[in-house]
């Protein structure tokens, strides 16, 4: 039973759904913007100042380039072998950490914890482990120096390692007793009883392969092995768009780079927008249960 | 020595006992050694002459002279007070922001405007700092988003990413603006952790919202903030030199310069000064790990709350 709401209450609450009103529009008008950019005529584009809440006369011409260029083809291609590799790597070696160290009988389960904790506060430095992988492991120049340096994060594994840890030890033993070894166990009973929290994991490793580019520009030299990520990089923070805009006159160039700039920040970004709101009530979960950590 | 040995047969019987547990575990402990901790014994060639070709251990010490090199040199001031002010201009507006975000969403009454809000608010920490980037160096631009606005306001129409004096404002509101909603979900967890009868009970004593907030709702979120404040204050040294990378440029070294994309530069991209650069991103670390233990002791002082 709710008291009637005093006067200053109901201002306030006014004024916070304003407040959340505004967080909004900023939040979503520069996607707005690049949307309807993306989406514009080039000539009209570039002859157009001010907010762009509507395209100016909608054309699918940028997309076209975009898609056609062989460089975000071929991005596109190394990036989903990144991802789906690379979070599948993740998600195996992840588990097995979290399982071996949830599990109370196993006596190097707090000096291994503490020793992976360290390294979350503490670590060698770019260099040092640029010189391992690139100068000692001979990764450099391969797809697998985006993969394998990376594992496991500490933080996901700690993550996964509480939600393991609820599951009941008696339900465990009970497998025990009718034989069933340590892999059955994982893969019959935790894994399955885990499934939100390893949607979690797959949404956070995906998107971070997704999103990653900087063991890219270390460690990638072959343009052929280029990631989504590291072509975008040249096309919107370097702006050549040239190998997209040729045939154009100069004019025309620097009005269709503008366009197709627009729609490749769609083209990269749409695949994550698309999945992140099946899975927002997972990912609320799992980091609060990173936040309860020990 | 009888003391180890006992431990060690302990741990014999434990292996025997549990073997299937630590051959699982054996992957995860090397990717630990190799990708973790060798770069740390890596790090001895900060105090050598490191040359590819004698390898690390092969090298010939130096002692200290890289660290003299480094607090003798032109940079050093620049780049440490670069990395501090972005840090302490992150940790100034963008730590309070999530926490004041959390506490009005919290109090908006109306569910379905509440999840629309906090949703909406997810979707650009999921974007890559690449687009990120792109699309500020594009509204940054002379003609573009941001000068229109400025126009609004009166305002001369500028290439914003060429003059120092705004890269701290760019590179601190952008952030705020990517990681805003998703840095929210933390604390609006730990809201919905404190007890509703605590409400009750205020509402019966006649307490008014604004009193609940700073009597019930800060005291039941304070543990997170100070555990996140103390990983804050532990990583000062370490800002997101990723978007760094992507947004500045030369003109405005003088403002967006800081100890890891000094050490990219020298070390990678545009030399290749092993040593030296190690040393320099050494020196950040040790100060890091300094500044997270005297925050996680200050915290355990002030506040009884603490990382380790």
């Amino acid at each position: 039973m709710r008291m009637k709401r005093s006067m200053g209450e109901r201002l306030f609450g006014g004024a916070n759904a304003i407040l959340m009103t505004g967080l909004i529009i900023v939040t979503l008008y520069p996607l707005l913007h690049v949307l309807n950019a993306s989406l514009s005529d080039s000539g009209q584009l570039m002859a157009h100042r001010g907010l762009l809440l509507f395209p100016k006369g909608i054309t699918m011409e940028s997309y076209k380039l975009v898609l056609s260029n062989p460089n975000i083809l071929s991005g596109y291609r190394n990036t989903i072998f990144i991802v789906v590799v690379g979070t599948a790597l993740n998600l195996l070696f992840t588990i097995l950490g979290a399982y071996t160290l949830s599990r109370k009988s196993f006596m190097l389960r707090n000096p291994i914890m503490l020793a992976i904790v360290f390294t979350m506060f503490f670590n060698g430095g770019i260099i040092p482990s640029y010189l391992l992988i690139n100068n000692t492991l001979h990764m450099g120049n391969s797809l697998w120096a985006l993969i394998v340096p990376g594992l496991i994060s500490s933080y996901n594994l700690i993550i996964m390692r509480t939600s393991f840890a609820e599951i009941s030890e008696s339900l465990l033993e009970s497998a025990r007793i009718d034989g069933a070894g340590e892999m059955l166990i994982l893969w019959r009973i935790v894994v399955p009883l885990s499934m939100p929290v390893i949607a979690v994991m797959i949404l956070f490793y995906g998107v971070g392969h997704w999103n990653s580019w900087f063991s890219a520009i270390l460690y990638i030299r072959d343009r052929n092995l280029f990631p989504l990520q590291l072509v975008l990089r040249e096309i919107l923070i370097q702006n050549s768009t040239d190998s997209m805009t040729t045939g154009a006159t100069a004019m025309d160039k620097e009005a269709i780079g503008e366009s197709v700039k627009y729609a490749t920040v769609m083209v990269a970004t749409l695949p994550i927008l698309f999945i992140y709101p099946f899975l927002q009530k997972y990912f609320v979960k799992g980091v609060m249960i990173g936040a309860i950590k020990e | 020595m009888k003391e180890l040995s006992n431990k060690l047969s302990l741990l014999w019987l434990n292996y025997k006992k549990n073997k299937a547990i630590y051959w699982m575990a054996l992957p995860v402990v090397l990717y630990f050694l190799v990708f973790k901790y060798l770069p740390m014994y890596g790090v001895i060639i900060a105090f050598k002459d490191y040359s590819v070709g004698k390898g690390i251990w092969g090298s010939d010490w130096v002692g200290l002279q890289h660290f003299r090199d480094f607090f003798q040199s032109y940079y050093f001031w620049r780049i440490l007070k670069n990395t501090l002010l972005l840090s302490f201009y992150q940790l100034l507006f963008g730590f309070p922001a999530p926490i004041l975000l959390a506490l009005l969403l919290n109090e908006l009454r109306h569910e379905i405007f509440k999840r629309t809000v906090q949703t909406i608010s997810y979707i650009p920490h999921f974007i890559s700092i690449v687009v990120i980037c792109g699309m500020i160096v594009d509204f940054s631009s002379r003609d573009g988003l941001f000068n229109t606005i400025i126009g609004y306001f009166g305002g001369q129409s500028s290439a914003l990413l060429s003059d120092p004096a705004n890269f701290r404002t760019i590179y601190t509101a952008s952030s705020i603006w990517q990681e805003l909603g998703f840095s929210s979900i933390i604390y609006l967890a730990a809201l919905s952790g404190i007890n509703p009868e605590l409400y009750d009970a205020a509402n019966v004593d006649g307490a008014s919202r604004l009193r609940q907030v700073w009597h019930i709702t800060l005291p039941g979120i304070i543990p997170m903030i100070m555990i996140l404040l103390i990983l804050r204050i532990g990583g000062l040294m370490e800002i997101g030199f990723e978007k760094i990378i992507l947004l500045y440029n030369p003109n405005v070294y003088d403002t967006a310069d800081v100890i890891s994309t000094f050490v990219y530069r020298k070390g990678i991209s545009e030399s290749a000064e092993f040593s030296y650069t190690t040393a320099v991103g050494l020196f950040q670390s040790v100060i890091n790990f300094t500044l997270l233990i005297g925050a996680n002791r200050l915290s355990k002082a002030i506040s009884n709350t603490k990382l380790f």
